[in-house]
């Protein structure tokens, strides 16, 4: 068991090593503030804000998105549906199988539907494909959460005279601390999936002022910087995957934080 | 055994939980103002019976059925139209365990007056003292109101428990072995208070402690394989039971 954590955090850090050590060089403050100039991809001066704002744009845009639809589909079967209907096994069910389906298929199929209603990729297009890749996970992290949550506590907040919504609302409150690890796992999907954006959300040197404009994404912009033959360039690809993993390091000690500050009244 | 003016009155109650037959043609009138439990052995039915009261069984999601009638002040809560969360409203409940609200101790007691529509935080703050004092517990939380009520003991969860119920100002008091998981000197204050709630409430307890029955129960219902046996003042009961069945769960012959 040593020896298996050791292979496992010993290759973590070997990725962050590569990461870091390719990529401190080129991380400057052009790099995070401004956007492609003429001539980037070939070396030329120029940043990837382009693809950092888009990105956050994107994550935070179907985090929100995902959240509004996949809490009340919780609620639904934890709550409202009774136990043992077919409709929450089948449910269950499906998102289990949605759970397991590669990205770049959610990709193919936001393409397909913009093709079908003659749509250019976009912002919107890219938010609500990540949006139908996140909610499985969404769900599920949720849904397990709210399962182990003791149904004496159901019991005590109707007997109090609470309806069903009121109770929901209870057991939501016991569960924020879980809820929060289901987002920062989505988030962490959604920010670092570049198959989902390729053919929704596009790329572009620009930063995006509408939902229907193109959006660049960090994951795009290492995968076109990587396959560059220049070096400088390659090694600008680095700097992005280091300055994704910090924004998923701030999220993920930023979330730590609430959910201590939150679960002090938990059961 | 006819109660003169019954608070709450069960006729011809039966519950089966999917195939099995849990109550079996139930009848007792509950008498206001006094204290009834249940006795009898584990899975007998008799916490089945006490959820029926608020109507807490049909909210499990399990396969129930439930025919019969509870009249509470004359009113079926199992007739079609019934608003069961003014019904519910009527009633505390006390569990095996005290489960706190997630919440601090002022909002495990404002909880129940909030849902119901009370807003006035000046309202909220004299609720709050007084349904803690009346459980005892103001002394030992006054300082710490808004700290989470999950730091507090057992025995003080139950009391707070109490006091969330007592809250939404119920006429009816159910407990379902509200002292299992306490130790003594906690099990004592609570069947203290319950005697002394029942200057102003009905209360039904739940119970498989003969001794406990015997120290705070006007009236004792056996009950047995899902059937009343007997039901009676509980020193007649215990004294001088009727049924053999009774003499015999009364002996320690039945478990």
């Amino acid at each position: 068991m040593g020896a298996s954590t050791l292979i496992i955090v010993g290759s973590l850090f070997m990725i962050l090593w590569t990461i870091v050590s390719h990529g401190i060089h080129s991380l400057n403050w052009d790099l995070i503030s401004k956007s492609p100039e003429g001539g980037f991809y070939i070396g030329k001066s120029g940043g990837i804000l382009n693809a950092i704002i888009g990105s956050i744009y994107i994550t935070l845009g179907s985090t929100l998105l995902g959240l509004m639809v996949s809490i009340p589909i919780v609620l639904y079967i934890n709550v409202y549906a009774r136990k043992k209907s077919k409709l929450v096994a089948i449910t269950r069910l499906a998102f289990d199988v949605l759970f397991g389906i590669p990205s770049i298929v959610y990709g193919a199929f936001g393409f397909t539907i913009m093709v079908m209603l003659g749509l250019k990729t976009s912002l919107l297009a890219g938010i609500v494909t990540v949006t139908l890749l996140i909610i499985p996970i969404l769900v599920r992290a949720m849904d397990e959460v709210i399962r182990i949550i003791p149904y004496e506590l159901a019991d005590a907040t109707y007997a109090l005279g609470a309806t069903r919504w009121e109770t929901g609302k209870v057991l939501l409150r016991q569960s924020v601390p879980g809820i929060l690890t289901a987002v920062l796992l989505s988030f962490g999907r959604a920010i670092g999936d570049a198959a989902c954006v390729l053919f929704t959300a596009g790329y572009t040197d620009n930063i995006p002022t509408s939902l229907s404009q193109p959006a660049a994404t960090l994951p795009l912009a290492i995968f076109f910087q990587l396959s560059s033959p220049i070096q400088e360039v390659q090694e600008r690809a680095y700097g992005a995957a280091l300055i994704l993993t910090i924004i998923v390091l701030i999220i993920s000690i930023g979330a730590k934080y609430f959910s201590k500050k939150l679960s002090k009244n938990k059961i | 055994m006819t109660i003169a003016s019954p608070h709450i009155s069960v006729k011809n109650l039966n519950v089966y939980i999917g195939e099995a037959h849990i109550l079996k043609n139930i009848s007792i009138d509950i008498p206001d103002k006094k204290i009834t439990s249940f006795i009898g052995p584990s899975g007998c039915g008799k916490t089945t019976l006490l959820k029926t009261l608020n109507r807490l069984l049909d909210t499990s999601g399990t396969d129930v059925r439930i025919d019969g009638k509870v009249l509470v002040d004359g009113e079926d809560l199992y007739a079609k139209g019934t608003e069961v969360t003014h019904i519910r409203k009527k009633m505390g409940l006390l569990s095996q365990r005290p489960f706190p609200l997630p919440m601090s101790i002022y909002d495990n007691i404002a909880y129940g007056p909030k849902i119901h529509g009370e807003r006035d935080k000046k309202v909220l703050d004299e609720i709050v003292e007084r349904y803690l004092r009346a459980t005892a517990l103001w002394d030992e939380v006054k300082d710490r109101l808004h700290g989470p009520a999950t730091r507090l003991s057992i025995g003080q969860q139950q009391r707070l428990c109490l006091a969330r119920g007592l809250a939404v100002e119920p006429e009816i008091i159910l407990g379902d072995e509200p002292t299992s998981a306490l130790d003594p000197v906690s099990t004592q204050r609570i069947e203290e208070l319950f005697l002394k709630l029942k200057d102003n409430y009905t209360l039904v307890l739940v119970t498989h402690i003969l001794r406990q029955a015997r120290r705070v129960s006007d009236y004792i219902a056996f009950i047995y394989m899902g059937e009343i046996v007997e039901f009676a003042p509980t020193e007649e009961l215990l004294l001088n039971p009727k049924e053999k069945m009774t003499k015999d769960y009364i002996r320690g012959y039945v478990s």
